[in-house]
Order: C-alpha cells, then structure tokens, then sequence
C-alpha cells in the first residue's frame, strides 16, 4: 500500500504568505517505511512543511507529485495536530466521523469506533463530549480518528507537546503500531528523546529550508553541519 | 398602575376561563410563527454556514447586507409584500392576500436575516476551530456545511429562537398583509393593537402579558426538548 502512494516528489516548493516566504524552496523524496523525524529550532517551519505536504497549506511555488492522482493521495493520508481539534460530539462520534465520511454505515462505523475506544483506553468515556476530556486524552483520540481509516501516510505535528510521560508513551506505542501495520509516518518534534526512540530517518529545519537530511544513526551521532551539531548539543539555534 | 394591576388580572381571568377567542387567536400565532421560523431556518441556517466555509468575491458585501437587513423596517416588507401578493400584483393570482399564508411569507422574509446573522456568527467561530481538521479529513464543501450545522446546534438554536422572538412579535407586515380578519388573520400582537385602538387597555395588556408567557414557554419548551443543558453526555 505505501509503495503505491509513495515516492512523494516534492520540487521547489515555497509557501509564501503577504509576500513573506515561510519555508522553501524545499527539494525532497519521501520514500520507504518507518518514521520520519522533522525538527529544527522554533519558526523553522516545520507545521507549515508538514501541512504543505499534506495540503492545508497551498504551495506558492514548487511542485509535489504522488505517485497515485493527488486525490487518491489525499484519501489515503491523515493528519494530527499540535492542539488536538475535537469535533463538538461524543468521543465515540469523533472515531465515527472519518469512516461515516468514507461512506462505512453507521453501524459499522460505531464498532470501529468502539473497539478504537478501547485499545486507547476511553471505553468507559464513549459517549462523553470529546471537548471535556484531558489534554493527554483528547491528543491520544486524535491519534486514533487519524488511525481508524488505516491511512498509508500520517502526518503528527508535535503530537505529545506539553503532554506528561504516561500520555507520550501511550502515543508512541500506537505510532510504533501502525508503523508495524504499514502506516509511513512524518512528524515534527522538539523531543530529542522521542526523535531518538522513533525516527529512522530526520529532517533538519532551519530558516525555512531543509538544512540536513540524514538516517537517524547518522544524524544523531554524526550531525554533519555546525548548525545540527549546535541543535542537538541544545544551543540556541536561529 | 391601575391598567397594569387590571392588565395582570385580565390576563389571568383569560387563562383560567381557557377564553375560546384567546385560544383560537394564540394558537393561529403560534401556527404563523412556527411555520414561518421553520422556513425561516431552512433557508437562513444553511445560508449561514454556507457563508462560514466558501470564500467567495462578494462574500463580506452579502454578510454586511445581511447584517444590515437585520434591521428591516416590518412595514415596509409588509407593503412589498402586500403590493407583490395584492390582486394586481405578479403573485397575485395565488389569492394569498389576507391569509396566514401571507402573513408566513412577511414574517419569513422579516425573521431570515435575523438569524442568518446571529447563526453566522456562531458557526463562523466553529468554522475558524474546525477548518483545518475538516480540510485534512478531505471534505467536501457539503460535508463540511453539515458538520457546523450539527455540531453548532445549540448556538443555532439560540439564533432561531431570536428569530421565533422576532416573529411572534411583530405586527406592522401581519396587519398589513393579514388584514387582522377576526377568525381569520387575527394573532395576538393585532389583536393588542386592535385593542388597544378602542381604548380597551386592560384586555390589551393582558393579551401583551399571555403573549410574553407564551414566547417564555415556547422557548423553555425548545430548550427541555433539544436538552441543551444536559451536561457531559452529548
């Protein structure tokens, strides 16, 4: 399956805003399987590279190609966000919703989801408001809305900021599972720790360009410019 | 004071005697504004979302209008109307003139504005939460409109309530497309101003007090059956 929706192309891609440029020109081949690690110091850009990969923000300049029709590649990706966006419904409701609009009927639509409630431990909280649940909560259900229509490629957008370790480890293990199920994974981070734990490969931001690319032994243990070296030694970077 | 005290008891002596003048009149305003709140709605609620999630060229120019027809004079829809539905008229050869059915169409044009206003207020607010979660998951222009009509309902219901509000009201467009027939086209705010005319002060005030219990229980009505206030289970 990810064969098929990936090599993702990406050529001279720029996202310009009021005349300003936020990140590019970006060259990149996203390829392969496991997950894909983006960091770099604060205003690198790396939401808007991953929300430019994934289509909320249009490219000004550049060009991106899947290697399935762009709508097909839309179908089959998923997106997290750094503060999880709940849809003002039951938490049950929130898992339904991707499938219902992929046409599932309401029936099976509510056993995914209530199986999904239960691997992510929510099965007591199903027909609570998703807007009431903890932070650590609503991003795990976030989690699971992406996961439940198996995408082939999903974007996290710093999915564990600000949460404590239990809830970070909760995201890894269902990370570390759909990666096992197949799914290519692209996420930014400001979490070494995590970075090392998951990634295979990293991506380095800095100024709104791609600044080192390297598997993540590489990367980590023998970053090859000053800047990475700086990042990962926790100086400030600009 | 005194007409107050008067009011209040005339009020209470209409309620109690279960008036059968008070009762048909009541229920035909009732009739002409839930009819009209419903249309009103249907055409205003989508409407407003619609104008929430497509940007289009002379999207702000149609929000201002409609901002500003929130404050359309009544009279004047009601002689629009009067003269479109009056026999010489284009709609003329409906025969709806000094029907309910006019008052509706007077009460549906006053009351859409209304709430397409203060319901886009609302689902704008949820658009701003939703869009880019709604984007990501692939939606289409329909879908995402259902999505703010659903999850918004409560706020929506506030803004047809206004609009029920504004309806049940309003007296200058009825009197004039409805005529105030007795029987016929007669509703609780004509009546008043019918009553009010013969110097019938008590009778009038006690109808203006069974009007405003009528809208307050309408209202609670609405809110206990789409249980806006239950809490955590949604």
């Amino acid at each position: 399956m990810v064969g098929a929706l990936l090599p993702l192309t990406v050529r001279g891609a720029q996202v310009r805003r009021r005349g300003k440029r936020l990140i590019g020109p970006i060259d990149l081949v996203l390829d392969g399987q496991g997950v894909t690690i983006v960091i770099g110091p604060n205003g690198a850009g790396k939401s808007t590279l991953l929300q430019m990969l994934h289509g909320i923000n249009r490219m000004s300049h550049g060009t991106l190609n899947w290697a399935v029709p762009a709508d097909e590649a839309r179908r089959r990706q998923a997106f997290v966000f750094q503060n999880p966006v709940m849809l003002r419904r039951s938490v049950q409701d929130n898992l339904a919703y991707p499938l219902r609009l992929n046409g599932a009927s309401r029936s099976a639509a509510r056993a995914a989801a209530q199986t999904w409630c239960t691997r992510i431990g929510l099965e007591t909280a199903q027909t609570r408001a998703a807007m009431v649940l903890s932070r650590g909560e609503k991003q795990k259900l976030a989690l699971a809305r992406a996961l439940i229509t198996t995408p082939d490629l999903l974007f996290l957008d710093e999915p564990s900021a600000s949460l404590d370790g239990g809830a970070t480890r909760d995201i890894e293990t269902l990370l570390k599972q759909a990666v096992a199920d197949g799914t290519r994974v692209i996420m930014a981070t400001h979490d070494m720790g995590q970075a090392r734990r998951l990634a295979r490969d990293v991506i380095f931001l800095r100024g709104g360009l791609i600044h080192e690319t390297g598997t993540a032994p590489d990367f980590f243990d023998a970053p090859r410019t000053p800047e990475a070296r700086a990042f990962l030694a926790g100086d400030i970077v600009e | 004071m005194t007409d107050l005290w008067a009011g209040f008891a005339e009020a209470a002596r209409l309620l109690i005697t279960l008036d059968p003048d008070l009762t048909a009149i009541a229920l035909r305003s009732l009739q002409v504004t839930l009819c009209a709140l419903v249309i009103a709605c249907a055409i205003a609620l989508p409407l407003a979302a619609f104008l929430s999630v497509k940007r289009f060229r002379w999207r702000r120019a149609v929000i201002a209008l409609l901002n500003a027809l929130m404050g359309l004079p009544p009279v004047v829809v009601g002689l629009v109307v009067y003269v479109l539905l009056s026999r010489s008229g284009p709609l003329g050869v409906l025969g709806l003139l000094f029907t309910p059915s006019a008052m509706i169409i007077a009460q549906v044009i006053i009351i859409v504005p209304l709430i397409a206003s203060v319901a886009h207020q609302s689902l704008r607010e949820l658009w701003a939460e939703y869009h880019d979660l709604l984007i990501s998951l692939n939606t289409t222009q329909c879908q995402r409109i259902v999505a703010l009509l659903w999850d918004g309902r409560r706020a929506l219901l506030t803004a047809a309530l206004a609009g029920f509000g504004r309806g049940i009201g309003e007296v200058g467009a009825i009197m004039i497309v409805g005529g105030n027939i007795d029987n016929v086209t007669r509703v609780m705010t004509t009546a008043i101003a019918l009553e009010t005319g013969k110097g019938n002060f008590a009778l009038a005030l006690g109808l203006g007090f069974v009007l405003i219990a009528l809208a307050i229980l309408v209202n609670l009505a609405i809110h206990w059956l789409s249980r806006t206030e239950t809490g955590r289970q949604w």
